[in-house]
C-alpha cells in the first residue's frame, strides 16, 4: 500500500532578474497517516518552500507530491497550513476567525460551526468567541489559530514555526496541548523548526536538511521510549539529552562543512 | 495602598482635566480675540472696511440673507454638490483600485497615466467639464468627483497592495478564490486607509466644487463669493467662507466620527 503523502524528486528554484537560487534539491520522503514528523535545518534550507509546495501554495519546479495515492494539484480540503504568526483577522471576532475556514470552503454548517465552537472550548478557550484578537494573549491567540486550522478538519497539518514567535513557557504549554489535539484527532503533521529540542519532544522522525541548496541529509527515527511520552514528559527523560547532543553536532557539522 | 492609589488616580483625572481646560481656553481666546481685532482694525480704519468688512457688517448680513431665505438655497445648494461629489469620488476611486488590484497586468498598463492624470491640476478640466455635462449642478458635482477620485484611487490601491500577504496565504490554505481573498482581506486590512482618504477628499470635494461654480453657476456658495467679487461686495465674499468653512467642518467631524465607529477593533 502506498504511504499516505509521498513526495517524489521535488526540487524548487526561485527565479529573479540576477540569480536563479535553487532551495530544494531532489527531495524525496514518504510519510504514514498518523505520523508527527519534524523537518529540522538551519535557516535558508528551504522548509518553508517544502511545506508550500505540500500544501500546492507554489508549484514546484520539478518532481510530484501524492496525497492518499493522488497527485496534487491545487489547493487541497485535507491539508491544514499553520503559520509561524496566528494571522488571526484582527477585524473579526474569534468566533468569526475560526468559522473562517468553514466559510470559504461552502461547508459552514449548524454541525460543523458546532464542532469548531467544541474544538474552541476543549483548547481553553470558552468564553472568548466574542472577543476580538487583540483582547487576546499571543498564546491564546496562536491556539485560536490552530482550532481555524482545525475547523475545516484537514488530515494533515503543515505547522510553520508555529511556536517561535511565543515565550518559552507559553511555548512549552502550547507544544503539549498541540500535540495532545493531534494524537486526539488522529492526525498526520509536518513540523517545520530550527529548534532541536522541539523537534525530538514532538515528533516521530526527524528529517534532518542541509541549507543552499536545501536537501535531505538524513533521517532519524525517535526512540520508542520517547515517541510514547507527551512532549514536557519527553524533555525530562534521560535519552532526550542524548538525543540533543546527537543532534547538535550532526547539525554542527552540516554548517562547517560549508 | 489601595486607598493612596485612589487618591493618585483622581489627582491625575484632575490634572487631566486640568490641561483639557487649559487648551480650551486659550482656543476660545484665540478665536474672541481674531474677531475682536478684526472688528476694531475696521472700525478704527486699520484695515479698509470696503474689502475687509467687519465681523458685525458680516452678522447682519447674515441675518438679512436667513431671512429672505436666500443664504439657506446657496449653502444646501453647495453642500448637496459637494457631499455627491465627495461620495461618488471615494466611490469611484476605490472601485478603480479595486480594478488595478483584480488585474495585476492592467494596473501596470495604466501606471504612467495615473502619474499623468494624478499630477494635472483638476480644476482645468472645468472648461472642458462644462461643455460636455452642460452649465448646471452636474458639470459641477463632476469637478467636485474628478478632483478626488485620482488621489483616492492611488493611495487605495497602494493600501490594497500593502496588506500583510500572510493573511492572503491563511485564505488561500483554504482554497479561497480571489473575490474572497479581496473580500475577506484585502478591503477589511484598507478599511482605515479608505477612512483617511475620506478626510483629505473632504477637503479636495469643495475646492472642485467651489471652482465648478465660480464658472457657471448661478445658485451656491461658490457663486456668492464670484457675485460679491463682481459687485464688490466683499462682506457677501467673507460670508460665504465663513459659511463654507463651518460646513467643511462639520463634515470634517462626521468623517471623523464615521471613522472611530468603523475601526475601533483594530
Amino acid at each position: 500500500m502506498m504511504s499516505f503523502l509521498v513526495v517524489h524528486r521535488v526540487s524548487h528554484t526561485y527565479f529573479t532578474k540576477k540569480t536563479a537560487i535553487t532551495a530544494l534539491d531532489n527531495v524525496s520522503f514518504s510519510i504514514e497517516k498518523g505520523e508527527f514528523v519534524s523537518f529540522l535545518g538551519p535557516s535558508g534550507c528551504g522548509k518553508t518552500t517544502l511545506l508550500s509546495i505540500i500544501a500546492s501554495l507554489i508549484r514546484p519546479t520539478e518532481g510530484t507530491v501524492m496525497l492518499e495515492g493522488e497527485k496534487i494539484h491545487s489547493i487541497h480540503p485535507s491539508v491544514g497550513y499553520m503559520l509561524q504568526q496566528d494571522y488571526l483577522f484582527p477585524w473579526k471576532t474569534i468566533q468569526e476567525n475560526i468559522f473562517l475556514g468553514l466559510n470559504i470552503m461552502g461547508i459552514n454548517t449548524q454541525e460543523t460551526r458546532q464542532k469548531a465552537l467544541d474544538l474552541l472550548n476543549g483548547i481553553g478557550l470558552k468564553g472568548t468567541e466574542h472577543h476580538y484578537p487583540n483582547q487576546l494573549s499571543g498564546g491564546m491567540r496562536q491556539r485560536a489559530a490552530l482550532v481555524r486550522t482545525l475547523a475545516t478538519d484537514p488530515k494533515m497539518l503543515l505547522l510553520d514555526e508555529p511556536f517561535s514567535a511565543l515565550d518559552y513557557q507559553t511555548k512549552l504549554k502550547l507544544e503539549e496541548l498541540v500535540w495532545k489535539t493531534l494524537k486526539d484527532y488522529e492526525k498526520t503533521a509536518l513540523l517545520v523548526t530550527h529548534d532541536i529540542g522541539e523537534a525530538i519532544a514532538m515528533s516521530d522522525r526527524i528529517f534532518l536538511f542541509s541549507a543552499k541548496p536545501g536537501r535531505l541529509v538524513r533521517t532519524f527515527l525517535i526512540p520508542s521510549e520517547l515517541r510514547r511520552l507527551s512532549p514536557f514528559a519527553a524533555r525530562q527523560h534521560p535519552t532526550f539529552s542524548e538525543l540533543f547532543q546527537f543532534l547538535w553536532k550532526e547539525l554542527d557539522s552540516l554548517e562547517t562543512v560549508k | 495602598m489601595k486607598q493612596s492609589n485612589k487618591v493618585l488616580h483622581a489627582q491625575y483625572i484632575a490634572s487631566l482635566r486640568k490641561e483639557k481646560r487649559f487648551i480650551r481656553f486659550y482656543q476660545i481666546v484665540i478665536f474672541v480675540a481674531f474677531f475682536a481685532l478684526w472688528e476694531t482694525a475696521s472700525r478704527n480704519k486699520w484695515i479698509d472696511p470696503l474689502l475687509f468688512s467687519s465681523p458685525s457688517t458680516i452678522g447682519t448680513l447674515f441675518v438679512q440673507k436667513i431671512r429672505d431665505g436666500s443664504l439657506l438655497v446657496h449653502s444646501s445648494v453647495t453642500l448637496f454638490e459637494t457631499v455627491l461629489g465627495f461620495i461618488l469620488g471615494t466611490l469611484f476611486g476605490t472601485c478603480l483600485a479595486a480594478l488595478l488590484w483584480w488585474f495585476p497586468r492592467f494596473s501596470k498598463v495604466a501606471d504612467p497615466y495615473l502619474v499623468i492624470l494624478n499630477a494635472m491640476p483638476k480644476v482645468a478640466l472645468g472648461p472642458i467639464l462644462i461643455v460636455a455635462l452642460g452649465p448646471n449642478f452636474s458639470s459641477i458635482m463632476a469637478m467636485g468627483t474628478v478632483i478626488s477620485v485620482i488621489i483616492t484611487t492611488i493611495v487605495v490601491y497602494t493600501s490594497f497592495r500593502e496588506v500583510d500577504s500572510n493573511y492572503l496565504k491563511v485564505l488561500k490554505t483554504f482554497g479561497a478564490s480571489r473575490f474572497q481573498c479581496f473580500q475577506e482581506a484585502v478591503l477589511p486590512a484598507s478599511f482605515p486607509t479608505i477612512i483617511s482618504t475620506l478626510k483629505v477628499n473632504v477637503g479636495l470635494s469643495w475646492v472642485g466644487v467651489i471652482v465648478g461654480e465660480f464658472l457657471v453657476s448661478k445658485q451656491g456658495l461658490g457663486y456668492m463669493i464670484i457675485y460679491g467679487f463682481q459687485v464688490f461686495n466683499f462682506t457677501l465674499v467673507l460670508l460665504s467662507l465663513l459659511i463654507i468653512a463651518c460646513l467643511a467642518t462639520v463634515m470634517y467631524q462626521v468623517v471623523a466620527w464615521i471613522e472611530k465607529k468603523l475601526i475601533k477593533n483594530r
